[in-house]
């Protein structure tokens, strides 16, 4: 399991990490849970992730911000992060992009979809 | 029993359940404080978690529900609207609606009274009349990766990718991106690294590669656009069909000859396939047979020929990408290319002189290179002249109009490429020219019909390469120059005198002597004097030469000689006591040497015998006023400029010199006889002469001598 890579889900929902943490696991990757963005922040320094999916509505501190704030980190500044959102719209995509986001998924998704987009990011 | 997906919405009722009853807490601190902020996206949270997670779920009615409700907390949480006590009953009627909802996911029949709930949003929508209508669909989806675009047939595509530097800091990684591409098909990835710069330069964090793909897919366009979804803002991204028929079958014919021949109902298949039994190729064999003519193979032959041609052209022009630089960038380029003639010139002298075998290798692989890369260079710059053609032919139909005439144009060697400047100053002299064809060269339709010729006047104009020169020549059938009006005008302007005996040609030349015009009116067009010296001017300017020839009654030829180009010459370096000087080669027809003993035998008069023929001569030593005493033995360059041969005597010539023109300051602008100047090989100035313009002074200066 050392080759397997770290993926790092923030989500507020228990649901939504149990989901995506599921699909994820099914596809062969190491699986770490925050529940908001500051537990994210110290997720991420116990160990490095190799990629982190987080959600933009969150308590304490939302993913924007969580973006923001990797992205000083010099471990995570060429780290993938791709935010899960519901808004389609282009301002919070915009606002991510700029905070330093890869990409982002839009809820609803199905695993396949999910593991699609992960895949553009790492192997 | 239980699916993984049925676990998952196990978990996703206990956590709404819970985000419910946080709901409700959130509402009822919210009635007490209605301007806390927190708490309002305490709620608005809450209902994003229990919409969000619900589309995920499979439990679209909620999310539905609840983006409606979230709607109106999102207007509050900007500000836009205040929390009300009716809005609170309502925000808990909706809470406990949702609730309803859950508790019937989990029955046996599921059932529910979905009219409560569309009653909580009309009265919500009451309650503040100018929000949206209720969005139907929870979550907007459709942003993913779909995969239902196939097209059956597979496309080729050509993929140019050029990513901003910042890419990687957005966490992305191109490699992946080509990845997913190269699951989609046959494909081609060439890589472009000549922005890469130099280590000392190079932040190792940026991405300066970018990639040419060519992908052969049956996948749809849309499918390639959303792999580059997360980097089309940052990224110069475009994708383009190349072939509709597959990359690898580019190459392959057209329709095979029987299938066009039956096609044409020229033959049965039948008659086709009796035939192919044997290995011939298949005309010849057509035609043995006697089933078809041998013409109709030919023709059937063409036509593949041409539909493959088309195909191999369409391939070429959107293989051979172009793209659009700068005009100053090559300028500066060209330049730079000048200054590296000059030192390779500098080098190849040093290397004579050290008489180093390895320096003299060196020099001459330099020497070599710089020449290529001047060739290249210049070519970069070289347009066709179509452009300026075209633009034309709108002038002669405009001015038809203007002036009553009908005219045609015609033009010809449109393709004829020189360099991007000399395009730009040729069109002035060449409007003058056109115009004065249709003013003074085309007749009234009338008198031309009276004279038996078409109504219709035709110019034609056509461009041509003739050595390191191009030629236009700008004709026209119209009435011909009047020798006996240009005469008798030329001494009525005191430009000759009545005794001045001229060619034919000399004549010709008048009418572009300054302040000369035969016209007898004044038009807008043309006729107020100025105009044919001003394209005297400006194609002395271009260091091009014009020549007209002309019938009477028949019309007008212009001819234009101009340069390639206007940066570097082949020039004559020639010395003059201490200096040297660049003669342009161009205009150089060859060297005759002149002793002291033969200029003895001609009395003064500066003639020098070549051949039998007596040319006159120039003696720069004289027109330049250099000190000293000329040698024994002088060289007399001889040139032909307008058709006149005129020698320059000079104290030596020094031989064939690659001249890069750099211009004079401006203080030195108006110094008549010197065009430009050149650094030579040992560093030293020498100046570029402008011969018509010694030889016009020197005309003068011996008119003003015989007046006197």
């Amino acid at each position: 399991m050392a080759m397997s890579k770290n993926i790092l889900i923030v989500d507020d929902s228990a649901s939504m990490r149990q989901l995506v943490t599921f699909a994820l696991e099914d596809a062969g990757y190491d699986v770490v849970q925050a529940v908001d963005g500051e537990d994210a922040l110290s997720k991420a320094g116990q160990s490095r992730a190799e990629m982190v999916i987080t959600d933009l509505n969150m308590p304490k501190l939302d993913g924007i911000g969580l973006i923001r704030q990797l992205r000083e980190r010099s471990e995570y500044k060429f780290t993938p992060i791709v935010m899960l959102t519901t808004e389609s719209q282009d301002t919070k995509k915009k606002e991510g992009k700029q905070a330093g986001a890869s990409g982002w998924i839009v809820k609803p998704f199905t695993p396949d979809q999910l593991i699609g987009v992960v895949r553009k990011f790492i192997k | 029993m239980a699916s993984p997906l049925d676990a998952h919405k196990e978990t996703y009722r206990e956590e709404a359940y819970e985000l419910l009853s946080e709901l409700e807490e959130s509402l009822l601190h919210l009635e007490e404080n209605k301007d806390d902020m927190e708490t309002v996206s305490r709620v608005f949270r809450a209902l994003h978690t229990i919409k969000g997670s619900g589309s995920m779920f499979g439990f679209d009615n909620i999310a539905s529900f609840t983006h409606n409700i979230e709607n109106f907390y999102e207007l509050i949480r900007n500000g836009e609207r205040k929390v009300t006590k009716e809005l609170i009953d309502l925000t808990l009627e909706a809470r406990d609606f949702i609730n309803t909802m859950l508790d019937a996911s989990t029955s046996d029949d599921g059932f529910y009274d979905e009219s409560a709930g569309e009653e909580i949003l009309s009265s919500l929508i009451r309650l503040m009349p100018d929000q949206m209508a209720p969005d139907a669909a929870a979550g907007e989806g459709g942003d993913v990766p779909k995969d239902g675009d196939h097209v059956p047939q597979e496309v080729t595509y050509r993929i140019t990718f050029k990513p901003d530097p910042v890419l990687f800091s957005r966490g992305i990684n191109p490699i992946y991106l080509f990845d997913e591409l190269r699951c989609m098909g046959r494909h081609y990835i060439a890589a472009h690294v000549s922005n890469i710069p130099t280590l000392d330069e190079l932040d190792p964090e940026a991405c300066y590669t970018s990639w040419d793909i060519i992908l052969t897919t049956a996948m749809g366009i849309d499918t390639i656009r959303d792999v580059f979804i997360f980097v089309e803002d940052d990224a110069e991204i475009s994708i383009d069909v190349i072939d509709e028929g597959g990359m690898f079958t580019e190459d392959a014919d057209y329709k095979k000859l029987g299938v066009i021949l039956i096609e044409r109902g020229s033959i049965t298949k039948e008659e086709l396939e009796s035939v192919v039994a044997g290995k011939k190729r298949i005309g010849a064999l057509l035609v043995d047979s006697g089933l078809v003519e041998e013409s109709t193979v030919e023709s059937a032959l063409c036509e593949q020929k041409l539909v493959k041609d088309i195909k191999k052209t369409r391939h070429a022009q959107s293989v051979a990408s172009t793209i659009r630089v700068a005009s100053e960038k090559l300028d500066r380029l060209v330049n730079l290319v000048g200054e590296l003639v000059t030192v390779q010139a500098r080098l190849s002298q040093t290397s004579l002189e050290r008489k180093d075998p390895a320096l003299t290798g060196i020099a001459e692989v330099v020497e070599r290179l710089t020449s290529e890369l001047h060739d290249n260079t210049m070519s970069i710059r070289m347009v066709p002249i179509g452009t300026t053609f075209t633009k034309f032919k709108r002038l002669v139909r405009d001015l038809g109009d203007e002036l009553g005439r009908s005219v045609n144009l015609i033009a010809s060697g449109g393709e004829t490429e020189l360099d991007k400047t000399v395009i730009e100053r040729l069109n002035d002299p060449l409007v003058h020219l056109i115009r004065n064809s249709m003013d003074h060269g085309i007749e009234p339709p009338d008198i031309r019909e009276a004279v038996g010729k078409d109504r219709n006047g035709t110019i034609n104009i056509k461009a041509s390469h003739s050595g390191a020169d191009v030629l236009i020549e700008i004709s026209d059938d119209g009435a011909g120059l009047d020798e006996q009006a240009i005469r008798s005008k030329a001494i009525e302007k005191g430009i000759i005198t009545a005794e001045t005996d001229l060619s034919r040609h000399e004549m010709h030349n008048l009418i572009f002597s300054a302040g000369f015009s035969t016209a007898s009116r004044v038009t807008d067009v043309s006729g107020r004097g100025v105009g044919m010296d001003v394209v005297t001017r400006s194609i002395d300017a271009l260091r091009g030469v014009v020549e007209v020839d002309s019938r009477k009654g028949s019309g007008t030829t212009i001819r234009l000689r101009i340069p390639l180009t206007l940066a570097i010459i082949e020039g004559l370096l020639v010395q003059l006591g201490p200096n040297s000087y660049v003669l342009p080669l161009s205009s150089v027809n060859e060297c005759v040497e002149i002793t002291a003993k033969e200029i003895k035998a001609a009395h003064g008069r500066n003639l020098v015998n070549v051949r039998g023929e007596m040319v006159p001569y120039i003696r720069l030593r004289d027109r330049f006023a250099i000190n000293g005493d000329r040698p024994e033995r002088e060289q007399v360059v001889i040139a032909v400029v307008s058709d006149l041969r005129v020698g320059f005597a000079v104290d030596n010539v020094i031989g064939e010199h690659q001249t890069v023109i750099k211009s004079l300051s401006r203080v030195y602008k108006n110094v008549r006889g010197i065009s430009g100047a050149t650094i030579l090989g040992n560093g030293s100035v020498a100046l570029i002469l402008d011969m018509p313009r010694i030889i016009e002074d020197a005309e003068l200066d011996e008119r003003n001598m015989v007046k006197r």
